[in-house]
């Protein structure tokens, strides 16, 4: 009911976005003219501006948030960023929406997952920041997430962190059942028959199908590229041969009963994951902090591995969540939302408070940090978890878009995906009305979908 | 609205017969006094857990630490105890809100019983139909509506939707034509009152079980509003509890997750308190001033 509800209001919110999004396409391009300056003028113009000092609000839902904006308040006193704490991905988007087609309301600065940021490109919600010289920082950033964020002839946003997809596994159920730690997707479906043969109240894994930004990062690892976004015209193939093969694997997860079907983020799930009910997760780089916070039980019994390949070849994986912080066009001063957003985002003072708090970092330097490789994770019994995770950093598969209106895709993935896992029905089918679905509603709303 | 009926035939059938016993009454009267009670009674134990225990333990009785006292400390200084300024703005949207809104319905409700005027036809039908839309439906139209006035994110977006309230006007309408004889209001006139004058010092007397009903409809109503704080408000320092809960309770989704399910549940338990306080001692009140209008015939 709840989460009907949600989802309702996300797919409304995104109706009046892209209906705005094509009226600002036709309209003509009338921002980011300036471009200009070059970079070190660039530079220049930002620190007179977070010198000069005003006020500026961020909305976010990172939990180190708050500290990082003090320490840059402390660092520029002139400079008062009025916090604004949104909850979380949904409400932020929602909120962020409304402020868009309302034209007024939006803040400053504002965080954004890397697979809605497109719709707010395209919609005009989010500013180039090439004219701020942003071009410079591109080196500072993991490939995949710098892909995420220049786009589209511009840059939107600066990374915060990433999610390179990695296998976390409960050592202590894999020992107990005797399970061998999977390098292939087969050796991971020959996991999940015999732990649920052996206890059937012990699954591999939970997905329920409802997840769309888990079905399609699992695609993406598949070496799947489903969506192709060019301006307004827009591929989308969920036939394609990635694709169809992560289909046919978790075909047989399903169709076998093998995966359980709490939903995650839940006080059951994380009871589950403290306990080892749910035996491992494919799962973004960000997950030992939310393991350490909801699953206090299972401290020691975790274990972080590379994703299962396909072939039991080169590792890839792909990302899953992440986010970036944006400046809004609606912006009253975006000299200083983007020095705000330069510092946030790329200098040491504010990353190293974001790692404290358990993040895991989009920034090059830091991801080699000897201190980052070498630290041993209590929780996961002193293994140096950050090794593993910076490979799967570094192994993602590039090429992947999203689609420009990803939120609303995946606010209707459950209708058709989870409709096949609580039937135990082929995957592919529910793809194809998946896609079947885009297409129209891609069409409806202006762009032009698979002609 | 059926316990005062109830009370009042039980006290007239003293006087005739003794009051028949019906064990089936009494059995299904204490089911549904279990099914109203018992997700009381698993906020007020879980309300006692901790967050670990919370998770592991059966859900209706006490497990791990007695952690009522360390829950309700940490609910209200979390974050700087942004709890007390939720409850502080849902105090603020009841009284502004669910006051205004009782006042309005009182003062249209009556002059539409009352008084003769061109076109009450009309009003009826318009109050009937306002009655007939969910509040829920009219929130996004509202929003617009307000983000175009530049109301949106301020307590304006909350208060001034809440003060119309339909059903309680039709109420009050249908309380008033009753409750205040005609006779009595012509009286006043030939004793040289003025309108106002009758209205509040007689009117206003033998309207208050009306109002006091159309006041608590309103408050749960107000108190319990959701939707529209949700997309009206973007500052949590404006949100009401309803708003500031659910946040507190998506805290434990996604990247940078910080379950705190304790808090959730415990700011739920001294979210309904005040409620429950409010229901108790209004319906106190609403049950004397009906009993005290059946004395009178």
């Amino acid at each position: 009911m709840k989460a009907h509800m949600k989802r309702a209001t996300v797919a409304s919110a995104a109706v009046l976005a892209i209906g705005l999004a094509l009226s600002a396409c036709s309209s003509g391009n009338d921002s980011g003219s300036k471009s200009t300056d070059d970079s070190t003028q660039a530079a220049a113009s930002i620190d007179a501006a977070l010198q000069k000092g005003g006020t500026i609000t961020y909305w976010t839902w990172t939990p180190s948030a708050k500290d990082q904006v003090a320490a840059f308040e402390k660092a520029y006193p002139n400079v008062k960023v009025n916090l604004v704490n949104t909850g979380s991905a949904n409400d932020n988007n929602l909120k962020l929406q409304n402020a868009i087609s309302a034209g007024s309301g939006a803040p400053d600065v504002v965080q954004i997952e890397y697979q809605s940021l497109p719709q707010f490109i395209l919609s005009k919600g989010v500013e180039d920041l090439t004219k701020y010289g942003f071009g410079d920082l591109k080196d500072l950033y993991t490939a995949s997430t710098w892909g995420s964020v220049a786009q589209q002839d511009g840059i939107w946003a600066l990374p915060q962190d990433s999610g390179p997809m990695a296998l976390f596994f409960n050592k202590k159920t894999f020992d107990k059942f005797g399970l061998t730690v999977p390098k292939t997707w087969d050796q991971y479906i020959a996991d999940a028959k015999k732990l649920h043969a052996a206890d059937p109240s012990y699954y591999i894994t939970n997905d329920s199908g409802t997840d769309a930004g888990f079905g399609t990062s699992m695609i993406w690892q598949a070496g799947g590229r489903p969506f192709k976004a060019d301006g307004s015209n827009v591929t989308v193939n969920l036939q394609d041969d990635g694709t169809k093969k992560w289909a046919d694997t978790w075909n047989q997860l399903v169709q076998g009963g093998l995966m359980s079907q709490i939903s995650g983020w839940t006080d059951e799930w994380y009871s589950a994951l403290a306990d080892g009910k749910i035996a491992s997760l494919p799962i973004g780089a960000w997950m030992p902090g939310v393991l350490e916070s909801g699953a206090k039980g299972g401290s020691g019994d975790w274990r972080v591995a590379p994703m299962p390949t396909y072939d039991g070849g080169t590792a890839v994986t792909s990302e899953n969540g992440g986010s970036s912080e944006a400046v809004t066009a609606q912006s009253k001063n975006k000299e200083l939302a983007a020095g705000f957003l330069k510092w946030l985002n790329s200098s040491e003072d504010s990353i190293s408070v974001f790692l404290k708090s358990g993040g895991f970092p989009s920034t090059v330097k830091d991801l080699n940090a000897d201190s980052f490789l070498d630290y041993k994770s209590d929780y996961f019994g002193g293994q140096q978890i950050n090794k593993v995770l910076v490979d799967a950093a570094n192994s993602v598969g590039t090429g992947w878009q999203y689609l420009p209106w990803q939120s609303y895709a995946n606010s209707i993935y459950a209708d058709y995906v989870g409709k096949a896992y609580s039937g135990k029905s082929d995957i592919n089918a529910a793809l194809q009305q998946w896609q079947d679905a885009n297409v129209k509603y891609g069409n409806e709303q202006g762009f032009t979908v698979n002609k | 609205m059926t316990a005062p009926a109830l009370d009042r035939t039980s006290h007239q059938a003293k006087g005739l017969m003794a009051p028949r016993k019906s064990p089936l009454l009494t059995i299904v009267m204490a089911l549904m006094v279990i099914y109203a009670l018992l997700p009381l009674a698993w906020l007020l134990i879980s309300s006692t857990k901790s967050q670990d225990s919370l998770f592991g333990s059966f859900g209706l009785w006490f497990s791990g630490p007695f952690s009522f006292f360390s829950n309700i400390k940490d609910t209200l200084t979390y974050d700087d105890s942004i709890f007390l300024r939720w409850f502080g703005n849902t105090l603020l949207y009841v009284v502004a809100g669910a006051g205004g809104a009782t006042l309005l319905a009182t003062l249209a409700g009556y002059g539409l019983a009352k008084y003769t005027l061109p076109g009450k036809r009309a009003v009826f039908a318009t109050v009937l139909g306002a009655i007939a839309v969910p509040g829920t439906a009219l929130a996004v139209p509202t929003f617009l509506l307000f983000s175009k006035m530049g109301l949106t994110n301020t307590i304006w977006a909350i208060i001034i939707p809440s003060l119309i309230s339909p059903f309680g006007l039709y109420l009050v309408w249908v309380y008033a034509v009753d409750a205040v004889p005609t006779e009595l209001l012509e009286a006043a006139r030939v004793d040289g009152a003025g309108e106002l004058r009758t209205f509040f010092t007689i009117s206003i007397k033998l309207l208050t079980p009306g109002i006091v009903t159309v006041a608590l409809f309103s408050v749960v109503a107000v108190w319990n509003n959701y939707f529209l704080p949700l997309i009206m408000l973007n500052d949590p320092k404006l949100f009401p509890l309803t708003i500031g809960l659910t946040q507190w309770n998506q805290q434990a989704t996604g990247v940078g997750s910080n379950p705190i399910f304790n808090l959730v549940i415990t700011g739920s338990l001294l979210t309904i308190i005040p409620i429950v306080v409010i229901f108790l001692l209004l319906q106190r009140f609403w049950q004397s001033g009906l009993s005290a209008g059946s004395v009178k015939q």
